[in-house]
């Protein structure tokens, strides 16, 4: 139903950010997921984030694979393009798109079943090659779309709404991309906006590739009381590594912490992201120190939830492959073509 | 015993091992002919191998321009035991077979003139270590070959400078290799043989190079500034050349930074997506791969195509079905890149047939894509691709510009008030795109595989969809005045014969359509340069009683296209088609012709039918 079109009037009193836009400018078209799915309150949150960071939605690209959660990117940001492609390639789509205009912000969204099956090698590959992009996992454990098989992401104790085993243990596909290289790796849970919107702004404002894995209970088929994704579930289990505020560029740090377990990191447009850690045996910089730290969440039954590794070091693919400054989309003539007199040396060389 | 005496027209073949440096000297040593002024058209015959297995390198000299492959071999340089019984057989009555004759044998033929150079031997005098010493044997047979040949030593003096630019502490040696066997053939070999190359200017205003080469550069000069590519033969060179063109000219001078991003990618699933990533954001990318490739590719092509996205992709036919034959040509990609993905879909495919339409087309092709909004399929084959060609020279015109097609950029979008990207505001089925990031408040579109409306809505109203895909159509039939039409042999029609050929083809056609003419048989000759086909191509058809149709696969897919695009009846078209993997030839197309015409029986029946 993303034909139905919003009003475009709203309350003149609506708050608006330094680009005068309000919440409304940021919006999408009308959702057709169920009422209730965990993927809309992403898509809030998405919003709220560009809202507050005063992105221009225009100088943001959208792109997604197929499934439920690849729908969403018409339900937030109309300004801005979108590119729904096939099932789990939206990475190559992003690599291409990113290499032509390195300018815009690339926002990923993808699924479980999208990234974890038909898309890992997508998923593997854009990691380790540091593609500068904001990539989302709306996880559910299960193929909504088309009615509720278990994904790669299902946990093994996890059973269908039909009452049906899961035969396979989980990826988890937080604990993969810490190994292939990702420079921000966070897991969520959509129902948790305190901590979601924070980390969005964060990987939004982060350089290189930027993870998310938000837990996103899907109402229709995964939200039983054996589902291992459902809201209460998730809501009972969830451990969160550290409370999490993004301070953009000129603000002042208002939350205090205890010495020791506040971490400021700076993001490289010079913003902070301020975590407070709730545990002292855990850094999110330290690769090892996070993968054990999942583990062993894991191993006692609980989500980790939070920031989990960021590296700020890390180049991103355009440094990498030493791409010039400008978008390679605006290079004309006279910047591509080696015209007629190089030609004639290169047939000299070749007669 | 006879002796074949020719001059300037004859067939050497080298037989080596694969893996032992002979290419490069077998380079060299087609390479000098060139440089003689004489056309050559070397081919690599490798195997699917990266050492040991018997390998050819297969020499035609022609001052007439014949470059098709010919059965049958003048010279045989039989370098490698393995294989000598093979080599043995394929040399023509009266022809010559050179051989190491440091192992001294015995050949079962006796219409043959054996010369024996002691290669071995003569390298073991001569070099030390025991791994140039293999090496330079391959330089020693040429050296010898230009004496024996009647050749001008210096011009593979000069080659060997070239060669070895920068490396200069191995010109010196590879010249006493080229002088130990010049030396050899000059005071042992006398005499010996009767073909010779005599100096001639036909090769002025030409290049020897390969379409793969020619296709890379293409890709420099026609603005692609993303390539992304997986490792497949024979399309691998491609990307390569691509790399090492733009590592030469597109280097921005004040940073030392790329003006270009080449990504090896994980598959050919991602490098066709990150293609249409590039393009979509409005860069033009490219991706080069082979029959595989494009079954892999097959969704990604529906994709650009139902949302309209300019893409580039060069196929490098090989011999096929599925790992078929990796390492021989053939043309059978021809329907399976027309109708690339399910649902009704129809792709722009251009043709080239030498490495100067390989250049043209690569650069052409961005520009037909950016105007289209839709893949360009380049179909090349390894014949073409791999091997290298005499042809003329590479042309460009300075004035020319990027055409990147209808684009609205910020400017435009203020003066419109309704835009729809699909909508077919100028009637011919061509819509108007954005890029991203191109204004803050208009031209934002969402990009879809699934049905949509003008205005790129999701919809399911059955309506709708029917009436995008006949616009779809429309925008077809506009791609047919917009591809390059065909190539006619003749400048007025003369027979009620024709005959239809594409691609690397070619180079055996002409020699053919002579062959035939000595019999007195006349027949009208088009090369299809690309699909759609254009009103010339249907004229054609319609212009003659009756019309072969000269492919390198073995259903006639080519026919089949026409056919049906063309609603041409069956029984006006014969197939002539070869599938052996091995270039088609001149002999095999005039006989298949002639007997067909004749009503007598073929002479040659090997590798089609």
């Amino acid at each position: 139903m993303t034909y139905i079109v919003k009003p475009k009037n709203h309350h003149p009193d609506l708050e608006r950010n330094e680009l005068g836009l309000t919440r409304r400018d940021y919006e999408g078209s009308i959702s057709s997921l169920c009422a209730g799915c965990g993927h809309d309150s992403i898509s809030a949150a998405i919003l709220e984030a560009c809202f507050q960071l005063n992105i221009s939605a225009h100088r943001v690209a959208k792109l997604s694979g197929i499934g439920c959660s690849s729908k969403a990117p018409a339900y937030f940001l109309n300004q801005a393009h979108g590119f729904n492609s096939v099932h789990g390639r939206m990475p190559s789509i992003a690599t291409g798109a990113n290499l032509a205009n390195h300018e815009l912000m690339y926002l990923g969204i993808s699924g479980d079943g999208d990234t974890a099956s038909i898309g890992i090698g997508q998923f593997v590959h854009a990691a380790r090659r540091q593609l500068n992009v904001v990539y989302i996992v709306e996880n559910n454990g299960t193929y909504g779309l088309t009615k509720g098989q278990f994904s790669a992401t299902n946990d093994l104790e996890s059973k269908s709404k039909y009452g049906e085993d899961n035969l396979f243990p989980p990826i988890d596909l937080a604990a993969m991309a810490i190994q292939l290289g990702a420079s921000f790796v966070a897991r969520s849970f959509s129902g948790d906006k305190n901590q979601l919107i924070p980390l969005l702004k964060a990987s939004m404002k982060h350089k290189g590739f930027s993870f998310l894995d938000v837990i996103s209970p899907c109402v229709a088929f995964n939200n039983h009381s054996t589902s291992t994704k459902s809201y209460d579930y998730i809501r009972e289990h969830n451990e969160s590594v550290s409370e999490t505020d993004f301070v953009p560029l000129g603000k002042e740090i208002t939350a205090s912490y205890d010495e020791g377990e506040s971490v400021q990191v700076p993001l490289h447009d010079g913003s902070l992201i301020s975590l407070e850690k709730l545990s002292k045996d855990f850094d999110p910089s330290n690769k090892s120190s996070s993968l054990a730290k999942i583990n062993k969440a894991e191993e006692e039954g609980k989500v980790l939830t939070g920031l989990l590794y960021i590296n700020t070091e890390a180049k991103d693919l355009k440094e990498i492959l030493n791409v010039v400054d400008k978008p390679l989309n605006q290079l004309n003539e006279k910047d591509l073509c080696p015209g007629t007199k190089k030609l004639k040396e290169i047939n000299k060389d070749l007669s | 015993m006879t002796q074949i005496v020719s001059t300037n027209e004859f067939v050497i073949k080298f037989a080596n091992v694969n893996g032992s440096g002979s290419a490069s000297a077998n380079q060299m040593f087609a390479k000098g002919i060139f440089r003689s002024g004489v056309p050559v058209s070397p081919k690599n015959i490798f195997p699917s191998n990266i050492q040991g297995l018997p390998t050819w390198f297969e020499v035609r000299i022609s001052e007439k321009g014949y470059l098709g492959r010919t059965e049958g071999v003048d010279i045989a340089v039989a370098m490698n035991p393995q294989s000598y019984n093979e080599d043995l057989r394929e040399i023509n009555s009266g022809g010559y077979l050179i051989y190491d004759s440091s192992w001294k044998r015995d050949f079962e033929r006796t219409d043959i003139n054996i010369i024996e150079i002691p290669l071995t031997k003569l390298c073991v005098e001569e070099f030390s270590n025991p791994k140039t010493r293999l090496l330079f044997k391959n330089i020693v047979y040429v050296g010898a070959l230009s004496y024996l040949l009647g050749m001008d030593k210096e011009i593979y003096e000069t080659l060997i400078a070239e060669q070895f630019k920068g490396k200069e502490k191995l010109i010196a040696p590879n010249i006493k290799a080229l002088n130990i066997g010049y030396d050899y053939a000059s005071e042992n070999l006398k005499g010996s043989c009767e073909i010779k190359v005599n100096k001639s200017e036909k090769t002025k205003g030409m290049i020897l190079t390969s379409g793969n080469d020619a296709s890379g550069l293409g890709c420099v000069y026609g603005g692609a500034t993303v390539c992304a590519w997986y490792p497949i033969t024979p399309s691998t060179s491609l990307a390569e050349a691509f790399t090492d063109y733009s590592e030469k000219l597109r280097i921005e001078e004040e940073t030392n930074k790329n003006k270009y991003a080449i990504i090896q990618a994980e598959d050919e699933l991602a490098a066709i997506g990150m293609a249409i990533g590039a393009n979509w954001n409005g860069a033009r990318a490219f991706t080069a791969t082979s029959g595989p490739g494009i079954s892999l590719m097959s969704e990604f092509l529906g994709l650009a195509y139902f949302a309209e996205v300019p893409l580039v992709v060069f196929d490098i036919q090989r011999g096929g079905p599925s790992t078929g034959m990796p390492t021989r040509t053939q043309q059978s990609d021809v329907l399976s890149c027309a109708y690339a993905s399910h649902g009704d879909t129809k792709h722009v495919l251009l043709i080239p047939s030498n490495p100067k339409e390989c250049f043209e087309f690569a650069a052409e092709a961005f520009d037909l894509a950016d105007r289209i909004q839709t893949p360009i399929i380049i179909l090349s084959d390894l014949d073409l691709g791999m091997n290298d060609w005499s042809c003329p020279e590479f042309e460009w015109d300075d004035s020319k510009t990027y055409d990147k097609g209808k684009v609205l950029h910020a400017k435009d979008l203020e003066e419109i008030e309704n835009f729809g990207r699909y909508l077919d505001v100028d009637g011919d089925g061509i819509p108007y795109r954005t890029y991203p990031g191109a204004h803050s408040e208009k031209g934002a579109y969402f990009t879809r595989g699934t049905s949509h409306d003008e205005y790129a809505r999701y919809t399911e109203d059955g309506v709708v969809n029917a009436r995008n895909l006949s616009r779809l159509l429309k925008k077809y039939q506009t791609a047919s005045d917009m591809v390059p039409g065909p190539i006619f042999n003749q400048e007025t029609n003369s027979s009620p014969l024709g005959v239809i050929y594409f691609g690397s083809t070619e180079a055996s056609m002409q020699e053919a359509l002579d062959k035939l003419h000595e019999e007195g048989i006349v027949l009208d000759a088009m090369r299809i340069r690309a699909f759609p086909f254009n009103l010339e191509v249907w004229e054609f058809i319609e212009d003659h009683d009756l019309l072969f149709i000269v492919e390198q696969n073995r259903d006639g897919q080519m026919r089949t296209l026409v056919m049906a695009e063309g609603g041409i009846i069956p029984d006006k078209l014969v197939s002539i088609l070869c599938f052996d993997g091995q270039p088609i030839t001149a002999d095999f197309i005039s006989n298949k012709m002639s007997s067909h015409i004749t009503g007598s029986p073929s002479k040659s029946a090997s590798g089609g039918k």
